[in-house]
């Protein structure tokens, strides 16, 4: 199959910064990529840009569309959660199911009755009488019944308590997901979503600073603890990072050779967060 | 086609408020306001030894039959035309301020509070929803505030009816004299009318609800009226010679004050006259159409076309930012 988006040379400039700086990159389907960068990074506007939200310069390619020509086509196979509390706070919950089963060609009427029959929400019950958590439930019930291609989550459990983001993401993988769809994620609370990705994409800038799959980070990325007599040693290797921990050294390699950190100490995978805090060493200085 | 039905449903489910309840209130209080009044009349003629009705004393049938000849009995029909014209009227000012307000939020609340990338993210092109305001606007509205007038209007005739038939006069010998299915006519028919002149003003106020970062109200108000301060301002210097009525009665009340209903009526000429039957009969759609002879209906349904075509662009690229 051919890749669900492909952009090249993607640049976006607002008033007084470069947002997206001449990116490229393309995603594979049946992939889950989490899409990780700091505040005020481009992530959004990359997203924005693939919806068809915003204008850009370059190429880009959205399940054979274009955003800024097809929008409303390419809104049949692409479904789009923002950050919580995006669902008008007039609607109840009858009328969004009512308005998204008559307006969308691929929404399954009775799969999104079922997912809200597991929650709490009522009929009746209008959006500016929920709570956060709840506002998420209705709009993931609404876009899990959609039998879209791509999905988009921007931040989609901020503000959630943490009862609710298990939720989430557990719904998301057990009774969504496939090897025909497609999930791009951002967020910031990486530990919840590094164990579902199957792809990891950095950006810093405007630019794409790392876009790997989990498996080849795993192989580039190593981190030693190493004890103080040996920190000297494992300096002049050049780590990404070095952090302290209980009297001992945490140092974080780039493709370093595995033999040789395995002779400085116990080496193991880093965690997502631990790499991206590296690899964002100075953003805001 | 039943996308759009969809989406006219969901202007009526948000702003069902103005649509429905704000004629609706008004109607009630219209009728509370003459059941009050007609009230009085009774107690102040009793107290007074009056009798309210036709101002006679007890003999008013003979009266009535009397005074009753061909002329005299259009105008009591025509009077009560009148009365069930005259909600419907008060009913339409309301409509007006509902579907100014309405067109102003229209492309603007939404960004504001960002439900936008709810409803971007659906298949619906942003012609399709801008499109689906305006029938909202100039069609829904007005049939809703039209139904709700006309039921008030019979309400208020039968209110009438059955008080002077306290005075003996009868009660359906006085509602054959009124001509309720002409009158539901003519304001069902003047709603086309209404489409055609208030699009001007449903542009307008939709290009500077797509078009503002932020208050909309001002820029939309704003901007026409200082427009026309600054061309008195050089009619005043008389460097230039423009001419400041025009303007501010073509641009500034076209552009602005157009959602009023029966602004047409200044387009028709010869409206009014001596009694109530000839004003009603110039008031009638048979005559009031002689409006769309007039190129002022036509610039205005022109330029609400450029307008609303600013307005659908907009949309398409002003994000929640």
């Amino acid at each position: 199959m051919s890749a669900v988006i492909t952009a090249s040379g993607l640049s976006k400039r607002y008033k007084s910064a470069l947002a997206l700086d001449n990116i490229s990159f393309q995603v594979e389907p049946g992939r889950i990529v989490g899409l990780i960068g700091p505040n005020g990074a481009g992530k959004t506007t990359a997203l924005k840009a693939i919806l068809g939200l915003t204008d850009f310069s370059g190429e880009l390619n959205v399940l054979g569309f274009d955003p800024r020509k097809q929008r409303d086509k390419l809104m049949g196979e692409v479904c789009f959660i923002a950050d919580v509390a995006v669902l008008p706070r007039w609607i109840k919950v009858r009328q969004a199911v009512d308005f998204v089963a008559n307006v969308h060609p691929r929404f399954d009427r009775a799969k999104c009755e079922a997912f809200l029959a597991r929650t709490k929400l009522q009929p009746d019950q209008r959006v500016r009488q929920m709570s956060k958590g709840m506002i998420v439930q209705l709009h993931l019930a609404l876009v899990m019944a959609i039998d879209a291609r791509l999905l988009i989550l921007d931040e989609p459990t901020l503000g959630l308590d943490i009862l609710y983001r298990k939720q989430f993401y557990q719904n998301l993988l057990e009774d969504y997901f496939d090897e025909n769809k497609t999930i791009i994620v951002t967020t910031h609370q990486v530990e919840e979503v590094e164990h579902i990705l199957t792809d990891l994409m950095f950006i810093r800038d405007g630019r794409i600073v790392l876009d790997a799959d989990m498996d080849a980070v795993g192989d580039r990325f190593i981190e030693v603890m190493v004890g103080a007599d040996r920190a000297e040693a494992a300096r002049a290797l050049k780590p990404l990072d070095e952090r302290q921990v209980f009297g001992k050294s945490i140092f974080l390699f780039d493709g370093a050779n595995r033999a040789t950190l395995e002779q400085l100490g116990e080496t193991r995978r880093p965690s997502v967060s631990d790499l991206f805090v590296a690899t964002m060493k100075g953003t805001y200085a | 086609m039943k996308t759009f039905y969809w989406l006219l449903k969901r202007e009526l489910w948000e702003h069902r408020g103005g649509f429905f309840w704000a004629p609706v209130i008004t109607g009630g209080v219209f009728l509370l306001l003459n059941l009050m009044g007609i009230i009085t009349g009774e107690v102040m003629g009793r107290r007074h030894g009056f009798n309210f009705a036709f101002g006679g004393a007890d003999n008013n049938m003979r009266l009535l039959n009397r005074a009753l000849d061909k002329n005299s009995m259009d105008n009591v029909g025509a009077g009560l035309d009148m009365a069930m014209y005259s909600p419907t009227l008060i009913i339409g000012v309301v409509l007006g301020f509902v579907v100014f307000f309405y067109c102003l939020g229209a492309l603007y609340d939404d960004r504001r509070d960002r439900s936008l990338l709810f409803w971007k993210s659906l298949p619906i092109t942003d012609t399709a929803t801008v499109l689906s305001k305006v029938v909202t606007a100039t069609v829904v509205a007005p049939l809703i505030a039209v139904a709700v007038g006309m039921l008030t209007g019979i309400v208020m005739l039968l209110m009438f009816a059955i008080t002077l038939s306290f005075h003996g006069v009868g009660v359906w010998h006085l509602l054959l004299l009124s001509h309720p299915l002409q009158v539901i006519a003519n304001l069902v028919g003047s709603i086309p009318l209404y489409l055609l002149w208030t699009l001007p003003t449903v542009g307008w106020l939709m290009l500077c609800s797509a078009w503002a970062r932020s208050k909309p109200f001002l820029w939309a108000v704003v901007l026409p009226v200082a427009l026309g301060i600054v061309i008195g301002w050089f009619n005043l210097l008389g460097t230039i010679d423009l001419q400041n009525s025009w303007y501010w009665r073509n641009v500034v009340a076209r552009a602005l004050f157009s959602v009023f209903p029966g602004g047409w009526l200044s387009e028709v000429p010869r409206v009014g006259g001596n009694n109530p039957a000839e004003v009603l009969s110039t008031l009638s759609v048979t005559h009031t159409y002689v409006a769309l002879a007039s190129p002022n209906v036509w610039i205005g349904v022109a330029a609400a076309a450029a307008m609303l075509a600013g307005a659908i662009w907009f949309r398409r690229w002003r994000d929640d930012s």
